[in-house]
């Protein structure tokens, strides 16, 4: 009760309110807009967060982290595009609803199922924070380096089908983090003799330079595209009851994200993924979905909501971040000296609860600003996507050379934003790059300390949480290898039976056959519509 | 006709190969002057030494985008991929008024470059609407007033402040 009432007077200042406010309707804005989504919007906040107090600058990037989910599901279903990657699955049932003329039941829906998913991941996390206080000492160097390194692993093995290109980028991402002058021996690293290299390659410029300005990019040398928006009418409570007829998909969808969003690397994805399967094989309506089912819509929401505060476990309990927007408040920590691990829930548990109980109130603000301007919120998806890219080039400015007032920190920006657009053409990943130099930061300084204390090699995981972890990173390659082969095998066999299918003649032959059937029709046609005169 | 391997394929095909040879390329050349860019110190542990790291991020880059290269359905540089490249030059023309703006801020002032900045390049994308010009010059304003008057973030005022008598000058540098 003391802790509660000690976290409470964290978040009873003006300036922690007002945060609140700003990161809760700022989200929901750059959630709304196709096209920017929190990364963007994060990187170019970082540096002016912090000139703020730690628990008012994270509120800030936690309420745009949190609340951008709720408002990506309005362009979703309102015109099948998502405002944030993590929406594409609304589209998926959103739309459709849209099309037969429910967008009001669908955003509702959506709405309640984000609100429920958001505020059962936070509670479930109160109540783990005491565990996770207890569990949290017990990782050392060791276990830390090991968590780092499981971190990687799922980082690369997630990104299905490229595994190679994300774990070649993990690996630019670690080597990028060694450019400069090494910790221990003072050793210049990759420097080519530059003086501007010696400082090292800073992660906020990468972050804006790969987020940022490569999104910039992308609008900029894209075509405008015309955008139709569907008439609201009536209210939007509807979904709250809809909600309560399935608390079954809603409970396990959320559960999915709490789980998910723990582990690094796996995030809002796979938790989507794994409930609206989930969803989709318990439905006594399986054939609905795709096609406007509320319970498909329940399980994408719920699952992408119930994410972000679970997604702050690894980062508070071990400073581990699970992905690109939890690497990049990382940073905002360590700017103000706190420093996230085992140490932060032994001395800090009120400015964690408070952390949580922001996010808390957070959804519900969010959940009442939805409610009340989702009319006027509709409009802002026609913002014409080059003019998003001036805007989002000018704001990057202020990102980068706020940080050191360095035209040179802008130009390796620019290097990094003209390489991130390359990747997003070619649809390869990006957040490999920032793991990579996060977590192999982290790597490199717990193994030295790890390494001083092992005499030999199995010493290393002597330790019940080391083991633990050594298992799981087997177990993870393990079953990755096994899925590559059995991916391998069916390649062959699709290979083959594509070398014995029947050949062009067949084709041809089938074509012909459609050819002659149209023909038939059209002459019936034109003798009924005769018979008919 | 498309192959099983090309078709599951993630992503477009234009571009990949070339991103493959680049990518791998520079791996190497980074790689190769590892001797002369890290440091081996004698009696020191491997995971401690300076070139340990370095060398894992190089190694996996060459290891695993060598693998990229070889696992790639295509073998050949077709047109696409000459349009795709052309495609990722067009992007230097925006890292230049980017950079440009970077360089003119110091100079000019972060108010009277944004003001300038916004518009210009949104009527180099087409925009000539009054509209959209009158909302661009807003946008510039609410911008330099938010981070600069709001937030306090640090930019330097512009060197022709200079030129503004005392009091205008103070208030220009700090606000602006």
């Amino acid at each position: 009760m003391e802790l509660l009432a000690e976290s409470l007077s964290i978040l009873a200042r003006w300036d922690v309110v007002l945060a609140l406010l700003v990161g809760s309707v700022g989200g929901v804005l750059i959630g709304a807009i196709p096209g920017v989504g929190p990364a963007v919007a994060i990187a170019i906040l970082l540096p002016a967060t912090f000139s703020m107090d730690p628990i008012v600058g994270l509120t800030v990037l936690l309420g745009i982290y949190g609340s951008s989910m709720y408002g990506g599901a309005i362009p979703a279903i309102l015109i099948n595009t998502p405002g944030t990657a993590v929406n594409a699955l609304t589209t998926y049932d959103g739309y459709p609803m849209t099309a037969r003329g429910e967008p009001r039941r669908a955003l509702s829906l959506a709405y309640s199922a984000s609100f429920f998913g958001g505020v059962f991941s936070v509670i479930c996390l109160i109540l783990f924070a005491p565990v996770l206080a207890r569990i949290a000492p017990l990782f050392g160097s060791r276990e830390i380096f090991l968590a780092a390194l499981l971190g990687i692993v799922l980082v690369v093995v997630a990104h299905r089908g490229q595994t190679l290109i994300a774990g070649a980028l993990a690996g630019l991402g670690i080597f990028i983090q060694t450019i400069g002058l090494e910790p221990v021996k003072y050793s210049q690293r990759y420097t080519f003799e530059q003086p501007f290299l010696s400082g090292g390659i800073d992660l906020i410029v990468v972050v804006l330079g790969l987020f940022a300005l490569s999104q910039a990019f992308i609008l900029l040398t894209s075509v405008d595209e015309t955008v139709r928006t569907t008439r609201l009418r009536g209210g939007l409570f509807q979904g709250l009851r809809e909600l309560a007829r399935h608390p079954r998909v809603a409970g396990v969808s959320a559960s999915f994200g709490v789980v998910m969003g723990m582990i690094p690397g796996v995030g809002e994805f796979t938790a989507q993924f794994m409930s609206y399967t989930y969803a989709q094989r318990s439905s006594k309506r399986p054939e609905d979905f795709g096609h406007g089912s509320s319970e498909g819509l329940i399980a994408a929401e719920t699952a992408n909501n119930a994410v972000p505060a679970a997604a702050m476990v690894p980062l508070l309990a071990l400073g581990i971040p699970g992905e690109a927007l939890t690497a990049m408040m990382l940073s905002v920590f360590y700017v103000h000296n706190v420093v996230p691990g085992p140490g932060l829930f032994q001395n800090d548990m009120d400015f964690i609860v408070a952390l949580y109980l922001a996010l808390l109130i957070l959804n519900v603000l969010v959940l009442a600003f939805l409610l009340i301007a989702t009319r006027p919120l509709v409009q802002v998806v026609k913002i014409p996507n080059r003019f998003l890219g001036v805007c989002i080039l000018t704001l990057s400015f202020v990102g980068v050379y706020s940080l050191r007032n360095s035209a040179t920190d802008c130009l390796i920006a620019a290097g990094f934003g003209i390489f991130g657009y390359v990747l997003k053409r070619l649809s390869l990943p990006i957040v490999p790059i920032i793991l990579g130099m996060v977590l192999g930061g982290i790597m490199e300084v717990k193994l030295r300390a790890g390494m001083a204390r092992v005499r030999e090699p199995f010493d290393f995981i002597d330790r019940p949480v080391a083991f633990i972890l050594f298992c799981l990173i087997l177990l993870v390659l393990g079953l990755h290898a096994r899925r590559v082969w059995s991916e391998a095998r069916d390649l062959k066999g699709a290979e083959e039976q594509l070398r014995h299918r029947p050949g062009r003649f067949g084709g041809l032959m089938a074509r012909r056959m459609g050819a002659l059937e149209k023909a038939r029709l059209k002459t019936v046609r034109a003798r009924h519509a005769r018979r008919a005169k | 006709m498309t192959t099983e391997r090309e078709r599951r394929f993630v992503g477009p095909r234009r571009g990949q190969l070339l991103f493959a040879l680049g990518f791998l390329l520079i791996s190497v050349i980074l790689l190769a002057q590892i001797g002369e860019q890290t440091r081996w110190v004698n009696g020191t542990q491997l995971a401690a030494q300076p070139r340990f790291w370095p060398a894992v991020g190089l190694i996996m880059m060459v290891v695993m985008g060598g693998l990229h290269l070889w696992r790639l359905p295509w073998r050949r540089v077709s047109r696409d991929d000459r349009a795709e490249t052309w495609r990722w030059a067009q992007a230097l023309e925006f890292a230049g008024w980017f950079m440009a703006y970077v360089l003119l801020v110091p100079i000019l002032g972060y108010l009277p470059m944004t003001l300038i900045f916004v518009p210009a390049l949104a009527w180099r994308m087409g925009y000539r609407s009054r509209a959209i010009l009158a909302i661009s010059l807003a946008f510039a304003f609410a911008v330099v007033v938010l981070f600069k008057s709001v937030l306090s973030v640090r930019i330097p005022g512009g060197l022709v402040y200079d030129y503004l008598p005392g009091a205008v000058r103070s208030f220009f540098i700090l606000n602006f």
